[in-house]
C-alpha cells in the first residue's frame, strides 16, 4: 500500500476542490466547510462531468453538468438518481494530504 | 431515550406530517401509528378510478406495511384508538391496546354525511369513502343493474361515473338545480350535466330525497314530491364532516373540526390536528393540497424547528371523470363589488368565467377548455394585477404573450411518447408512469425522479398540466409561498427583505439569522444569496467565489468535457482587424479547436483547457480585450446595427450609442444573464425587441422596450416608453436594470419578471417616477463601481491560481507505465 503526498491541505479551496492527474486518471481531492478530505474519480456517473468542478456542500458535491448531488463519502449519487463514483482512501497527517494509490484504478486506466 | 409521538388516523394527511417529519428529524422519535382501516397508507383521491376500473387498489397504496418496517414504525392498522387520556398521555386502542406519548397528531380525517332518512340503514345503501366503500360499490355493481346516487357534488358525481362505467344504470338525485353548486356556477353546471347526460348518466334535479324504499334491503328512493326510483344500490355522497368524535370525547377544543393555531397544535399543546379533520382560521379543507401544507408545517414544529407557519390555502378543484375537463378555483360566484368576464361557445362546449375585483382575479369558473386553470390560479394566488392584458385575459396565456416558464398546451391530447422535456428528453407517458408508480405528488418530485422540467423549465407547465391531470383536482400546482430551496423555509423576497433590514454581509450570517436547515446550503441557494448580497451591499461584500457556478468562478463556460470557451467582450459588436488578428493568433497559439461567431456578436473560442485560461487572457488583455462575461448571470452583450453612419434607413448613431451603453454596463451582475441590442431603425436589424432591454431607434428619439427573450420560448418585448436623448437612455436603461437587479428572483430573466410583477409596476417606478428612477440609476452606477474590473487581466495576473492548476503528485516510479 503506497501514498502519496498532494501538498499542504491549504492548497485546497474550503467548499471546494482540485484535481490531481495520475497517469490517465484524475481524482478530484475535496475539502468540505469543516475540513473533511475526500477523493473522488473526477467523473459524474450521469455523463462524465468533472465533479470537482461543482459547488461543495456539506459532504456533497453538485455537477456542473446536470446538477446531479454526489455524496463524497460513498460517492453515490444522491436524491432520486442512481450511479455512482469510485472513491479512494485519502488522509491528513500533520497537515499534508496523503492519497492512497490508487493501483487498480490506474491500471484499468491506462 | 427517543421520544415517543402517536399519530391516530393513517391517511394521506397524517402520513405525508410523519413523512416529513422523518426527512427532517429521522431520529427524533419512536412512532406508532393507529389507523381504522386495515391497510397502509394510500392515495383516497384516486378511489374514483379504482371505483371506474381504471385503476387498482395496489396502484393507490402510498406507504405500505413494508414502507412502515423499513422505517421502524409500529402499525396498529384496523385497531382504532377510542380514547386518549391526556392525563397520563396515553392512547387506548380498539382492542385494548395502550401507548403513551409525549406528542400526538390527529388526523381522523372526516365522516361521510348520512341523512337521517327512513331505511338509510338497508343493506345496499353505501356512503363513498374508503376502500371499503368502493368494494361494497363494486360487488353490488355485479349484483344489481340499478344504482341512484344522492347529491351532485364532486364526490356523486365521480361515484355515479364509476358505477356506469361498471356497468350499473345510475340516477343521481340532486338537491340544487345546479350540479357541484359550491364550484360551478348555472352555466357550467348545466354544460356539465349535457355532457354527463350524453355519456348516460340521469338527473332527477332538484329533488329532495324522502325515504329509502325496501324491506330487507333497498329497492329504490322516494322523493319529497312522492316521486320513486327504482334502485338496488343506493349510495350517500352529500358531503363530509370533519371526524372530532375522539377530539371532543378527550375535552380537545372543537367546533366543525379540531381547532388548531397556525403550528397546527390543538388546545393542548402536546397535540397536534392535520388533515380533514382541523378547522383553521375558521376554515375547514377537503382536498390534499391544503393537508399536505398543514402536515409540513406540523413536521416542521414537531421536528423542533419551530418556524414554519400555516396560514391557509386557497384551493382549485377538478373534476375526474374521464374526457370532462372542469376546472374551479376562489370564489366564482361573485357579488357586490366584482365584475365578471365571461367566454361562452355553446356549440364546442366551452364555457370561461373570470371573476375580477378591482385588478385581480377572485375567482374562476372553466369548462371544457381548462389549459388555462393553473395560470389563472397562479395570478389569483400571487395577486398579479390583469389590467395590462385583461382584453386578452379569457383567451388564455397563449394570447398575453409567454416567457416560456409557464407555457401550457393541452397535454392531455398529447401521445404517451410526445417528448415533454425536449433538455432531458422525458416523454409524457415516462412522467404519467413515475406520478403514478413512484406516487408522486409536486413539481419538485417529478423533477427529481425524470428531470423532466429541471433544466431550462420551460417545460413547468405542461409537467404541472400532467401532474393535474394524473392526479385529479387535488393537485396545487406549487405552493403559495415558494421557499427559495428546501435549505431554507423563507422566499427570495423574506431572505431579501432579511438581508437589508438585519444588516446581514455574509452568507454564514444570512443563513445564521435566517435559520438555515443545512450547514452551508446547497447548489441553488448558496449562489442565489451571493447574488443578493453582493446586490444589497456593492463595495462591502466579499464575493464568495465557492458559491458561484464554475462558469462564474472559472469565468468561461464549462463545455461537455470538461473544456472551457473564451468570449472577449467586443463592445457593441465593432471590432478591428487588429483585434480580429490577435484573436486569431491566440486561437492558433493554444490550438483552439472551434472559432464561432455567437448570436450577440461576439466570437466564441471553444475547447481550451482549463489550465490554459489564465495565458489565453493574458494574450488577449495585451490585444486590450477585457471579458465578455458570456459565462455569467451578468450583462451579456448589447448588440447593434450599423445606423445612421452607414444605413441609409438609419435615423441615429445606433452603433455608438450601444457602444456606450456597454462601456456603461458592462460587469454588472444580475440575477439572470442581460442581454441588450439597439437598431437604428424600426426595421429593428438588431433584433431589439426581443431583448432583456431594447432601444429602437427612430427620428425623433429612441424607443424603450424591456422584457424581451429570444431563447426557450421567444417574447416580444413590451414597450416602456420612448425618450428624446442618449443620456435618457442610459439612465432610463441602468434605472430598469438597477429594479431588476433588486427585484427579480434569482434565475428569473425580465421576461417572466415582468409577468409577475406586471409592466404597470415597472412603468410606474422607471417612467412616472422621476425622481425614484434617478435614484436607482445612482445605485446602479455607484455598483458598477466595484464590478468593472477584469476579472481576466487579475487572473491572468496571478489571482487564484490555484482555481487552474491541477495539485502537483509524483507517481512512484514503478507505478509509471
Amino acid at each position: 500500500m503506497s501514498w502519496i503526498d498532494l501538498g499542504s491541505v491549504t492548497a485546497l479551496p474550503e467548499r471546494g476542490a482540485r484535481c490531481v492527474r495520475l497517469g490517465s486518471l484524475t481524482v478530484a481531492v475535496f475539502r468540505t466547510s469543516t475540513g473533511e478530505i475526500f477523493a473522488l474519480r473526477d467523473q459524474c456517473p450521469h455523463r462524465g462531468g468533472p465533479l470537482s468542478q461543482g459547488i461543495v456542500h456539506g459532504t456533497r458535491v453538485t455537477c456542473p453538468l446536470h446538477d446531479w448531488v454526489i455524496d463524497l463519502a460513498t460517492g453515490c449519487a444522491t436524491g432520486a438518481d442512481e450511479g455512482s463514483t469510485p472513491t479512494y482512501n485519502v488522509r491528513v497527517v500533520d497537515g499534508r494530504i496523503l492519497l492512497e494509490v490508487p493501483v487498480e484504478a490506474l491500471a484499468r486506466a491506462s | 431515550m427517543k421520544r415517543k409521538l402517536v399519530l391516530v388516523g393513517n391517511g394521506m394527511a397524517g402520513m405525508r406530517a410523519i413523512e416529513e417529519l422523518i426527512k427532517l428529524a429521522p431520529e427524533l422519535y419512536d412512532i406508532a401509528v393507529f389507523g381504522s382501516e386495515p391497510h397502509g397508507n394510500y392515495n383516497r383521491i384516486l378511489l374514483s378510478p379504482v371505483l371506474a376500473a381504471e385503476k387498482t387498489v395496489a396502484d393507490i397504496m402510498l406507504n405500505t406495511r413494508e414502507w412502515y418496517a423499513e422505517n421502524g414504525i409500529a402499525l396498529h392498522a384496523g385497531d382504532e384508538v377510542v380514547r386518549i387520556d391526556r392525563a397520563r398521555r396515553r392512547v387506548i386502542a380498539k382492542s385494548g391496546f395502550e401507548a403513551p406519548y409525549d406528542r400526538l397528531i390527529l388526523a381522523t380525517g372526516s365522516n361521510p354525511i348520512v341523512l337521517p332518512l327512513p331505511g338509510k340503514d338497508l343493506p345496499g345503501v353505501v356512503t363513498y369513502r374508503d376502500i371499503a366503500d368502493v368494494d361494497r360499490m363494486i360487488a353490488a355493481s355485479r349484483e344489481g343493474k340499478r344504482a341512484v346516487v344522492i347529491g351532485g357534488g364532486l364526490l356523486g358525481l365521480e361515484a355515479a361515473y364509476g358505477l356506469q362505467r361498471r356497468g350499473m344504470d345510475v340516477t343521481v338525485v340532486h338537491l340544487s338545480p345546479t350540479l357541484m353548486e359550491r364550484q360551478l356556477d348555472g352555466a357550467a353546471g348545466a354544460l356539465l350535466k349535457r355532457s354527463l347526460e350524453e355519456r348516460g348518466l340521469k338527473f332527477v334535479m332538484p329533488a329532495e330525497t324522502a325515504a329509502i324504499l325496501g324491506d330487507e334491503r333497498a329497492r329504490g328512493v322516494r322523493f319529497a314530491d312522492g316521486g320513486e326510483v327504482p334502485a338496488d344500490l343506493v349510495v350517500m355522497a352529500v358531503g363530509i364532516r370533519p371526524n372530532v368524535a375522539l377530539a371532543k370525547a378527550s375535552g380537545i377544543a372543537c367546533e366543525r373540526g379540531v381547532l388548531v393555531n397556525d403550528t397546527m397544535q390543538t388546545f393542548d399543546p402536546r397535540i397536534y390536528a392535520v388533515g380533514e379533520c382541523v378547522q383553521h382560521r375558521g376554515a375547514c379543507y377537503g382536498l390534499v393540497a391544503p393537508l399536505f401544507e398543514q402536515a409540513k408545517v406540523a413536521a416542521n414544529h414537531l421536528a423542533e424547528f419551530g418556524i414554519g407557519r400555516y396560514l391557509g390555502s386557497q384551493t382549485s378543484t377538478k373534476l375526474k371523470v374521464t374526457g370532462i375537463d372542469l376546472f374551479s378555483a376562489g370564489d366564482f360566484t361573485g357579488g357586490a363589488g366584482t365584475e365578471e368576464l365571461v367566454f361562452k361557445d355553446a356549440a364546442r362546449g366551452v364555457y370561461k368565467k373570470l371573476v375580477v375585483q378591482g385588478d385581480k382575479i377572485k375567482g374562476a369558473v372553466l369548462y371544457g377548455d381548462t389549459v388555462d386553470g393553473a395560470w389563472y390560479f397562479q395570478l389569483m394566488r400571487d395577486g398579479t394585477a390583469i389590467n395590462d392584458f385583461r382584453e386578452n385575459v379569457l383567451f388564455g396565456q397563449a394570447h398575453v404573450g409567454d416567457s416560456g416558464t409557464a407555457g401550457a398546451d393541452a397535454v392531455t391530447l398529447l401521445a404517451d411518447t410526445a417528448e415533454i422535456c425536449g433538455c432531458n428528453g422525458v416523454c409524457k407517458g415516462d412522467i404519467v408512469k413515475a406520478i403514478t408508480k413512484k406516487n408522486l405528488f409536486t413539481l419538485d418530485e417529478v423533477r427529481a425522479h425524470t428531470k423532466a422540467s429541471s433544466s431550462c423549465g420551460s417545460c413547468t407547465g405542461l409537467v404541472e398540466q400532467l401532474l393535474a391531470n394524473t392526479l385529479g383536482g387535488d393537485y396545487s400546482e406549487s405552493p403559495a409561498k415558494k421557499p427559495m430551496c428546501p435549505c431554507t423555509i423563507y422566499t427570495h423576497e423574506e431572505v431579501r427583505a432579511a438581508i437589508s433590514r438585519e444588516k446581514l454581509k455574509t452568507i454564514p450570517l444570512a443563513m445564521r439569522f435566517l435559520e438555515w436547515k443545512t450547514p452551508d446550503g446547497c447548489h441553488k441557494c448558496r449562489p442565489a444569496l451571493n447574488f443578493y448580497l453582493l446586490c444589497a451591499w456593492p463595495g462591502e461584500y466579499q464575493d464568495d467565489k465557492q458559491s458561484r457556478f464554475i462558469n462564474e468562478r472559472a469565468h468561461g463556460n464549462i463545455q461537455r468535457d470538461g473544456t472551457y470557451s473564451v468570449v472577449p467582450r467586443i463592445w457593441g459588436g465593432v471590432t478591428s482587424a487588429k483585434e480580429l488578428r490577435a484573436i486569431a493568433d491566440v486561437a492558433e497559439k493554444y490550438a483552439v479547436p472551434t472559432v464561432k461567431v455567437t448570436g450577440g456578436q461576439r466570437i466564441d473560442l471553444l475547447g481550451v483547457k482549463k489550465e490554459d485560461l489564465p495565458s489565453v487572457w493574458r494574450d488577449l488583455s495585451a490585444a486590450g480585450f477585457v471579458s465578455g462575461h458570456a459565462y455569467g448571470k451578468a450583462l451579456r452583450t448589447v448588440k447593434t446595427c450599423v445606423g445612421k453612419e452607414w444605413c441609409r434607413f438609419g435615423t441615429q448613431d445606433s452603433t455608438g450609442l450601444g457602444v456606450r451603453m456597454e462601456r456603461v454596463t458592462w460587469g454588472s451582475w444580475h440575477p439572470h444573464k442581460v442581454k441588450l441590442a439597439v437598431s437604428g431603425c424600426p426595421r429593428n436589424c438588431a433584433e431589439a425587441t426581443i431583448k432583456d432591454l431594447g432601444v429602437v431607434c427612430v427620428e425623433s428619439g429612441y424607443e424603450l422596450h424591456v422584457g424581451g427573450n429570444g431563447g426557450i420560448k421567444v417574447r416580444a418585448t413590451d414597450f416602456l416608453c420612448k425618450v428624446a436623448t442618449e443620456e435618457e437612455v442610459i439612465e432610463y436603461g441602468c434605472a430598469f436594470l438597477q429594479l431588476y437587479r433588486e427585484e427579480a428572483r434569482y434565475l428569473e430573466r425580465t421576461a417572466p419578471w415582468i409577468e409577475r410583477v406586471g409592466l404597470s409596476h415597472v412603468r410606474e417606478r422607471i417612467v412616472d417616477d422621476a425622481a425614484g428612477r434617478k435614484k436607482l440609476y445612482a445605485r446602479f452606477l455607484e455598483s458598477q463601481k466595484y464590478s468593472q474590473t477584469d476579472p481576466w487581466v487579475e487572473r491572468a495576473a496571478g489571482v487564484h491560481a490555484e482555481e487552474f492548476a491541477p495539485l502537483e503528485a509524483e507517481l512512484p516510479q514503478e507505478l509509471v507505465s
